[in-house]
């Protein structure tokens, strides 16, 4: 099974690869969320510090959503997915592997960048550590939860929509925990119960959602 | 039909199968087992449930009514459908390694080989996205030279492929059930092989009036 995960994991990177547009599209998505909001606030280094816990969190959420839609779509519309469904394994290690290659390509360049847009919007040093690790501990959640979603839209036309309303509610307390860790962190404060809820909540979705998501796949 | 102890085995049986797709029937009472060595053709008009009755007994489509029995756990079969399910971006060989690699290994030397069977030599390295619509069928048949199942479920196989293409792919057939495979296909052109088992859906259909004791028809 080890190896049937790691011939998608080879296969949908080398997909990355060939077409890196996909990479960065939501990356720069990230970026220029980031970049216009001080524009539309105000430039003040004070308000920034205090929203920037919010911002990073807001913009990582939609930048996952952005690409989730995908996740499943373009493997169901070639046929491939039928081909991965009919392989002598569990679809749950089908789901994992995918999910692993998308927050690979989503979540882990968003954690990398998280200290240069730090930064940006003046955002505590001293809080810089607990973005990082609430962001990686967060963002395999956030895309976790959102391969349910990709699952049960792949196949519906125009999903994308459907995908947002399924998904956003399941977002809503990892954002809270996630930005209320990064800012108690920025005034000084302990983070260790967010994290602990963080945590929870990521091996909660790690046992959940990739069950969940490959009975989707199958209706 | 005199049973011998050397009967091959039954790699695949329905029992009383049906199918409903929008409030319609498309077939029901579908029983017949697919022993190894046999070659199945089934046989309908557009939007008989050809597509459906390969998917059923894939496990792609849900089974509502009756039952699709596989004895053998460790039969292995091949799916190949309308949709290939082969990547535009990558090459053919990068295609059949990834194929391949759902169920087993295989070597770059014997992916190419199963692409010069198909006749694909030179090929190997060139992204599907440039290959022509039956150079891409070929090389998701290039599979079954690839990977050694023993049922192979093929969805209008012929489809884009050249005549003399047909006629090599039939000689595969062949050669696939006298190794004691099997193969259900579907398809609009007339397999011209000896042992050709015919499965027709329209004696199936409820509307039709000869679907009453249509069962011993089909099961010679």
């Amino acid at each position: 099974m080890i190896k049937f995960m790691l011939t998608i994991v080879r296969r949908d990177l080398l997909l990355v690869a060939r077409q890196p547009a996909e990479i960065l599209n939501p990356l720069v998505f990230f970026v220029l969320v980031i970049a216009l909001f001080p524009l539309g606030i105000s430039p003040e280094a004070a308000l920034l510090s205090q929203t920037a816990a919010g911002i990073i969190w807001v913009a990582a959420m939609l930048a996952t959503l952005l690409s989730l839609e995908l996740l499943f779509k373009l493997d169901h519309d070639d046929g491939s997915l039928e081909q991965l469904l009919l392989a002598p394994y569990p679809s749950w290690s089908l789901v994992l592997a995918k999910v692993f290659v998308h927050w690979l390509v989503s979540g882990l360049p968003l954690i990398l960048m998280s200290p240069l847009i730090a930064t940006m919007l003046f955002l505590p040093s001293q809080a810089v550590p607990t973005l990082m690790l609430s962001l990686l501990v967060g963002t395999p959640t956030l895309s976790l939860l959102g391969a349910i979603g990709a699952a049960l839209v792949t196949g519906v036309r125009g999903g994308g929509m459907l995908l947002t309303l399924l998904i956003l509610p399941l977002y809503v307390p990892v954002i809270i925990f996630g930005a209320s860790s990064v800012a108690a962190a920025a005034q000084g404060m302990a983070v260790g119960g967010y994290m602990a809820l963080l945590a929870a909540m990521f091996v909660f979705a790690l046992m959940i959602t990739p069950w969940a998501a490959g009975s989707a796949l199958k209706l | 039909m005199s049973f011998t102890p050397s009967t091959p085995p039954h790699l695949l049986c329905t029992s009383d199968l049906a199918c409903e797709r929008d409030l319609r029937i498309l077939y029901s009472g579908l029983n017949f087992s697919v022993k190894a060595g046999e070659l199945w053709h089934i046989k309908g008009l557009n939007g008989a449930g050809k597509t459906t009755l390969l998917r059923q007994l894939a496990g792609l489509h849900a089974v509502d009514t009756g039952k699709v029995l596989v004895p053998n756990k460790a039969t292995r079969v091949i799916y190949i459908g309308h949709k290939l399910g082969l990547k535009e971006q990558l090459t053919a060989d990068e295609n059949l390694t990834w194929l391949a690699g759902l169920d087993g290994v295989s070597t770059q030397e014997q992916r190419y080989a199963a692409l010069e069977q198909v006749g694909l030599r030179g090929y190997e390295e060139n992204t599907v996205a440039q290959l022509s619509a039956g150079q891409k069928r070929r090389v998701a048949l290039a599979r079954l030279h690839l990977c050694k199942a023993d049922l192979w479920l093929l969805d209008e196989p012929f489809t884009s492929i050249d005549q003399q293409g047909i006629v090599d792919e039939q000689g595969w057939l062949n050669q696939h059930t006298d190794s004691g495979g099997a193969v259900l296909m579907t398809s609009h052109q007339t397999i011209n092989l000896s042992q050709v088992k015919i499965l027709d859906l329209s004696k199936y259909a409820p509307i039709s009036p000869i679907n009453r004791g249509s069962e011993a028809r089909a099961l010679t």
